[in-house]
């Protein structure tokens, strides 16, 4: 582990990479799968259909497939993203390589965050439903006042499971530039071949540990906000 | 709660209205594909030249043999390891002796909280590179066994509790020891309802084949790269792989839901806790 250890920051700055890809295209697909949620369960037929095929479609593309699509296919198309380099958010400047990898990520687990989405609007109680449609609400009132809030609550236990593989699923960009934890694990390795168990295992705890952290966070936000029934 | 709850049967105004945003959604969503398509147009994606080689039956040679058939290989090794690696680790994880229960926790936990392409790049250095004993297939098949069988070894723990308690004890009473309670009447019932998990679970582990990638194994994206590298036509290579990859994992999940009809009734018993799960949310389609 002297490896690790003797370049410590740059292990830091690693995963300081790999939580920047989690953040960003977590909050994105969070967004993004509850509005393909809402199509899936609204009024427009044509809607729920279009939706459930992106879910079928992007469920069972490898997320490697959606990387190459995002980083090889797209620039021939013209899309290469590199006006995003132009923005800065406080100091930061992003790089087209950050904001390809947040939209790869963001169009494979939204499809998740749908399901999962779903599966917890059919566990708001009945009663809800019709409380809110009861007292006059629209769809787009009753799903934004009632059933979302309702739903998100019941949902955390598999939201966690889809943040947490998300975590994992930022080692992806290892393979398309992005010096994240895995690639800088990779470079470590080649460089130190004597101590690749340690560094193996550097590396492991601190996935461990982002993964430990999204699953307590997510116990206490359950125990504050579960339904007591 | 189905759809029909969210909102009131519609009344005339409603049901026009609902006409109207049908017909706005199909005309945007068509828009969007003219627009894809009129882009992959532009750029020259669609001329014939770009397509021929997957249609030139030694280049669709090269890819169902060398790409698909490597890939169902390594799925395939995967998967079989993985149902082993699970069988041990989550009937040690059921055990009453607390050094056995606690390093299979331990394994099972550690190997589920891990990227998997962190343990393929892991024993892509330890095994494959230098004068390493095995190939790059093999490291995959390693790093997706490890992980897929700590996911099968939740469900298998989850399998056997899923059998009801009454055949525990019933064969108790009629003398049997432990162990033979659980070869016997145990894990046979919990093979039943586990099936289909563990149909879907390759799924997942076809799908995980795909970052080998990253360590120059075989399989399809790996045959992807020189085609796309000779014809220069990243986007028909990466829209016929993806095709193959999403048709495959479609006839699984198919044959998952047939299986589980078949043998376990519309609802699972099993209710898992899928932390660490790749492929997220649902394991049972």
């Amino acid at each position: 582990m002297d490896a690790v250890f003797s370049s410590f920051d740059e292990y830091l700055a690693a995963f300081g990479l790999t939580i920047g890809l989690f953040v960003v295209s977590g909050i994105a697909s969070l967004v993004w799968g509850t509005i393909l949620a809402v199509l899936r369960v609204g009024p427009v037929s044509v809607l729920n259909k279009a939706a459930a095929v992106y879910v079928a479609l992007f469920r069972n593309t490898p997320l490697l497939m959606i990387f190459i699509f995002v980083f090889i296919a797209m620039p021939v198309l013209g899309y290469n993203f590199k006006f995003v380099e132009g923005f800065e958010i406080a100091g930061w400047n992003v790089s087209a390589f950050f904001f390809r990898a947040c939209l790869a990520l963001t169009l494979y687990t939204s499809a998740f965050v749908c399901e999962a989405m779903r599966s917890g609007v059919n566990a708001v109680p009945l009663g809800q439903a019709e409380a809110g449609r009861a007292i006059g609400f629209t769809f787009a009132q009753s799903m934004s006042l009632v059933i979302l809030p309702q739903a998100a609550r019941a949902v955390i236990p598999p939201m966690t499971s889809v943040l947490i593989a998300l975590a994992k699923n930022t080692s992806v960009a290892a393979a398309f530039g992005l010096a994240e934890a895995t690639a800088t694990m990779r470079g470590f390795t080649n460089d130190n071949a004597d101590q690749r168990i340690g560094i193996f295992l550097a590396f492991a705890i601190g996935y461990i540990v982002v993964v430990e952290v999204i699953s307590l966070s997510s116990y206490l936000v359950e125990r504050k906000v579960k339904v007591a029934r | 709660m189905s759809a029909s709850v969210l909102f009131d049967a519609p009344g005339p105004r409603t049901i026009a209205r609902h006409r109207v945003y049908s017909v706005v959604s199909v005309v945007a969503l068509l828009a969007l594909v003219a627009l894809a398509l009129w882009k992959l147009y532009d750029a020259g994606q669609l001329e014939y030249e770009l397509w021929e080689p997957f249609v030139t039956p030694d280049y669709v040679e090269y890819l169902l043999v060398d790409g698909l058939l490597e890939t169902l290989k390594m799925a395939f090794f995967s998967i079989i390891f993985a149902v082993v690696f699970g069988l041990v680790f989550g009937v040690a994880k059921l055990s009453d002796r607390a050094w056995v229960r606690w390093p299979a926790w331990l394994v099972v936990e550690f190997f589920r909280a891990v990227p998997v392409l962190l343990l393929m790049v892991f024993a892509f250095f330890l095994l494959a590179i230098g004068n390493g004993p095995l190939s790059s297939f093999w490291c995959v098949v390693i790093a997706l066994t490890l992980y897929n069988g700590s996911v099968l070894a939740e469900v298998f723990r989850a399998g056997v509790n899923a059998v009801p308690r009454g055949q525990a004890e019933a064969a108790y009473a009629i003398g049997m020891r432990k162990s033979q309670v659980m070869n016997a009447v145990l894990l046979p019932q919990a093979v039943k309802i586990m099936l289909p998990a563990i149909i879907s679970q390759m799924v997942v582990a076809l799908k995980d084949t795909s970052l080998g990638y990253y360590i120059l194994a075989p399989g399809l994206t790996a045959v992807a790269k020189p085609i796309y590298l000779e014809f220069n036509n990243q986007v028909p290579a990466a829209i016929v792989i993806t095709s193959l990859y999403v048709v495959v994992n479609l006839i699984l999940t198919w044959i998952a839901t047939l299986v589980q009809k078949r043998l376990v009734g519309e609802k699972s018993p099993l209710e898992l806790s899928r932390v660490g799960n790749l492929q997220g949310g649902d394991n049972t389609a």
